[in-house]
């Protein structure tokens, strides 16, 4: 074992890299790429099932692979990778060796047994029940076991992050405050904990009750899972930005705006999301209408704010970046001269459209009070979640993979040409998936269905013709998305084992490199000017962007109010 | 300027730029104006997801059900009841593995309070092609006041994972016009 305090000085950035944390790092990139294969093998069989036409699985086995695919995805492949993002932003952004890397190891040894025998239930059909594993459906005991294994080993690897801040600050091993992204994703952190709070407070219980040792009321159950289930949504979305405003960093330089602006943005996830289970629960029969009401907004929608203020700074921090290097030309030549063929720029650019203009947008009209009754269990709710958790934080942790495999496993990128384009066909082929599980949906499909035609029912439903249309062409999309799914673990699995190794080039030699390295570590970006710099229209490409996005987030959300107003009235 | 990645120094809590102050005001505007929808449309909107909630042990719940079928039964259909309860009533719809009870059969336009529950794990109960959907939770009474705008033939599916038959749960809602000459039949849809 390495010692805990020896590291390797990054020839691209200047970063101290501890020993320990690169080690931490690889290891669980490595789970979370071994989950997201699991996951997506999961995936393109749901979706061949769902598919009509193919209608691939047995009821069974279409309900087991639906579960695995939740939990290999939401779970295990996005926290696993959080878990790297937490030891990147602290021990590698701030030159500091990790709080206690025995305690890590454990933690990491801890998560992957709670996964494993997570999968070994499901795969074994002994936890038929979904992602949300709804009491009173009943799984193995050893699956909700599993479950909190896995969450005390992330909250161990969250208080070792709060513990390497501590050691990074009283060694000094930085000037200043903690950097933007460091700061983003100690707020990711923060809301980690406040999430695996809720998972014990719901697992626990559950696991009492599948031992048969204690009642666990259904409605309590749905109302503090979901303090689990989208606050953990929430550490994805922290998580996310941070990557937003690092990827900005090491791509085209992308500065930070205002400091203030996005830290107290931070905050609001931290203040106003946290608990934010209650737009699951608008249709429910446990609740009042002013709790519901409250709830899904804290009454002034703080953390949808939070997330327009980073929609803006995010690109307007790029568009400031480009102008203050000589692209200040119109509107738009920051935007068009930007390196579209490193794949974590064209990663960055997609992930921020596709978790704004589809995530965003039908997300905050779905957890409307009234419009859930239009959405609530329709396919629309995943057609929302796609464009958010896989659009946006999978793709945005797809292009940061780009920098790791150099940077921290220090190879090359493999299939070069191929990892270019995968951004491209992931972003094209989530974009036409999301908004046709979202539009099928709109015709009242329902989610987590083995059968639209209902062969089986004692009556026949009959949908939209239009319905089997919109499904084929969102299993189109979900087919060039998981294409693009596969090209991302094979470039990323045979690079990091069988890559070229650049350890030992300097970072002249790196440069000379003409293939398998992202645009921003071959030619990083050119210093800044010193000083502050005027700001008179150094963001108005981002403002012409926001107002686009503004725009179809109103007709989107009154189009909604439209549609609700002609069905039945319900009171 | 620097980027995320580095540490400000000094002090960091600066005046935003006029662009981004600006945006803050406006995003922080369009949030009120989605709070504000939703207390405005339990005011003057007809769609609300209130209802009169109960906890209700899921035998009684059951035993009520049985008991409004028997008073209002008019047939049966593919098996399960059918019940016209009169107008105004109290009308109750049981969820269980794999089934909804019973076939209701209700007039345009007229009020109802629909009763819904579950007797053993969740269900959700989503009518098509209307597209109207409501949690179904064991141990609670949702009593939503209904009111039938459109007359045809109507389905209930559940669209809430509730073990390995779920994709055939699939009940039935009739809603006759009385002002209309052609109603559709009260039996058929079976398969």
């Amino acid at each position: 074992m390495t010692s805990a305090l020896s590291s390797r000085i990054c020839p691209t950035t200047g970063l101290k890299v501890n020993a320990q944390a690169e080690s931490l790092i690889k290891v669980n990139a490595v789970a979370a790429t071994v989950s997201l294969l699991i996951g997506g093998i999961a995936a393109v069989l749901v979706l061949l099932t769902r598919w009509q036409v193919v209608h691939l699985l047995s009821p069974e086995w279409f309900y087991r692979v639906l579960t695995v695919h939740g939990m290999s995805m939401l779970i295990f492949f996005i926290i696993f990778f959080e878990m790297a993002v937490l030891y990147f932003a602290s021990a590698v952004l701030l030159n500091s060796r990790v709080a206690t890397p025995r305690l890590a190891w454990a933690a990491f040894w801890l998560m992957v047994t709670g996964a494993l025998l997570v999968e070994w239930m499901m795969w074994t059909g002994k936890a038929d029940v979904l992602f949300t594993s709804y009491v009173p459906l009943r799984a193995h005991p050893l699956y909700y076991l599993g479950v909190i294994l896995f969450a005390v080993g992330a909250l161990i690897v969250t208080g070792i992050f709060f513990g390497t801040l501590v050691v990074a600050k009283r060694e000094r091993t930085y000037e200043g405050s903690v950097p933007l992204v460091t700061f983003g994703a100690a707020t990711a952190a923060i809301i980690a904990v406040i999430t695996l709070s809720h998972g014990a407070a719901i697992y626990i219980p559950t696991f009492l009750w599948s031992l048969g040792l204690m009642h666990v009321d259904a409605e309590v159950y749905r109302m503090v899972w979901w303090g689990l289930g989208h606050s953990s949504q929430q550490i994805n979305v922290a998580a996310m930005v941070s990557i937003w405003y690092l990827l900005g960093a090491l791509t085209i330089g992308a500065v930070v705006l205002n400091e203030k602006i996005s830290r107290t943005a931070f905050v609001l996830y931290v203040l106003f999301i946290s608990m934010a289970a209650a737009h699951h629960l608008l249709v429910d029969p446990g609740l009042s209408p002013a709790w519901k009401v409250w709830n899904t907004s804290y009454a002034m929608y703080l953390a949808v704010l939070a997330s327009m203020v980073h929609g803006f700074t995010v690109p307007a921090g790029m568009e400031a970046g480009q102008r203050l290097r000589g692209l200040g030309k119109g509107l738009f030549e920051w935007l068009r001269k930007a390196p579209w063929g490193d794949p974590g720029f064209s990663s960055l650019v997609f992930s921020v459209i596709i978790f704004g203009f589809l995530g965003g947008i039908t997300g905050v009209t779905f957890g409307t009070e009234q419009i859930n009754i239009i959405a609530h269990n329709t396919l629309r709710v995943p057609g929302h979640f796609h464009a958010t958790v896989v659009g946006g934080t999978a793709l945005a942790f797809m292009g940061i993979t780009y920098y790791v495999i150099p940077l921290i496993f220090r190879k090359q990128v493999a299939f070069w040409p191929l990892a270019r384009v995968q951004p491209y066909l992931f972003a094209i082929g989530m974009t036409i998936f999301s908004i046709f599980m979202t539009f099928a949906g709109t015709f009242g499909v329902p989610r987590r269905h083995w059968d639209m035609t209902f062969s089986q029912a004692p009556f026949d439903v009959q949908y939209n013709p239009a319905v089997s249309l919109v499904v084929g062409i969102m299993a189109i999309g979900g087919l060039l998305a998981a294409v693009g799914g596969g090209i991302y673990l094979v470039v990323t699995v045979w690079s990091v084992f069988f890559g070229k190794s650049i350890a030992a080039l300097s970072g002249s030699e790196l440069r000379a490199l003409k293939t398998g390295l992202p645009a921003g570590i071959i030619r990083p970006p050119a210093a800044l000017p010193p000083g502050e710099p005027d700001h008179r229209g150094l963001t108005r490409g981002t403002l012409v962007l926001v107002a686009v996005f503004l725009i179809a987030f109103i007709a989107y959300y009154f189009v909604n109010w439209k549609l609700l107003s002609v069905v039945w009235r319900v009171g | 300027m620097h980027t995320g990645m580095e540490s400000p120094r000094g002090v960091w809590w600066k005046p935003a730029a006029k662009a981004e102050k600006m945006w803050v005001l406006i995003a922080f505007g369009w949030c009120m104006v989605l709070f504000a929808m939703m207390p405005l449309w339990h005011l003057k909107g007809a769609q609300n997801p209130s209802g009169i909630r109960h906890r209700v042990n899921p035998s009684d719940y059951a035993r009520r059900t049985n008991e409004f079928i028997r008073t209002y039964k008019i047939g049966e259909d593919a098996g399960i009841a059918v019940v016209e309860p009169p107008p105004g009533s109290d009308v109750y719809l049981l969820g269980r593995m794999w089934s909804w009870q019973p076939v209701l059969k209700l007039h345009k336009g007229v009020e109802y309070t629909l009763h819904l529950s579950s007797l053993d794990v969740n269900h959700g109960f989503s009518l098509t092609p209307v597209n109207l959907n409501f949690q179904v939770v064991p141990g609670y009474d949702y009593g939503l006041r209904i009111v039938p705008t459109q007359a045809g033939d109507f389905r209930i599916v559940c669209n809430e994972f509730c073990g390995i038959q779920h994709h055939a749960m699939v009940g039935r809602i009739i809603v006759v016009d009385d002002s209309a000459a052609t109603a559709p039949p009260a039996t058929g849809g079976a398969q």
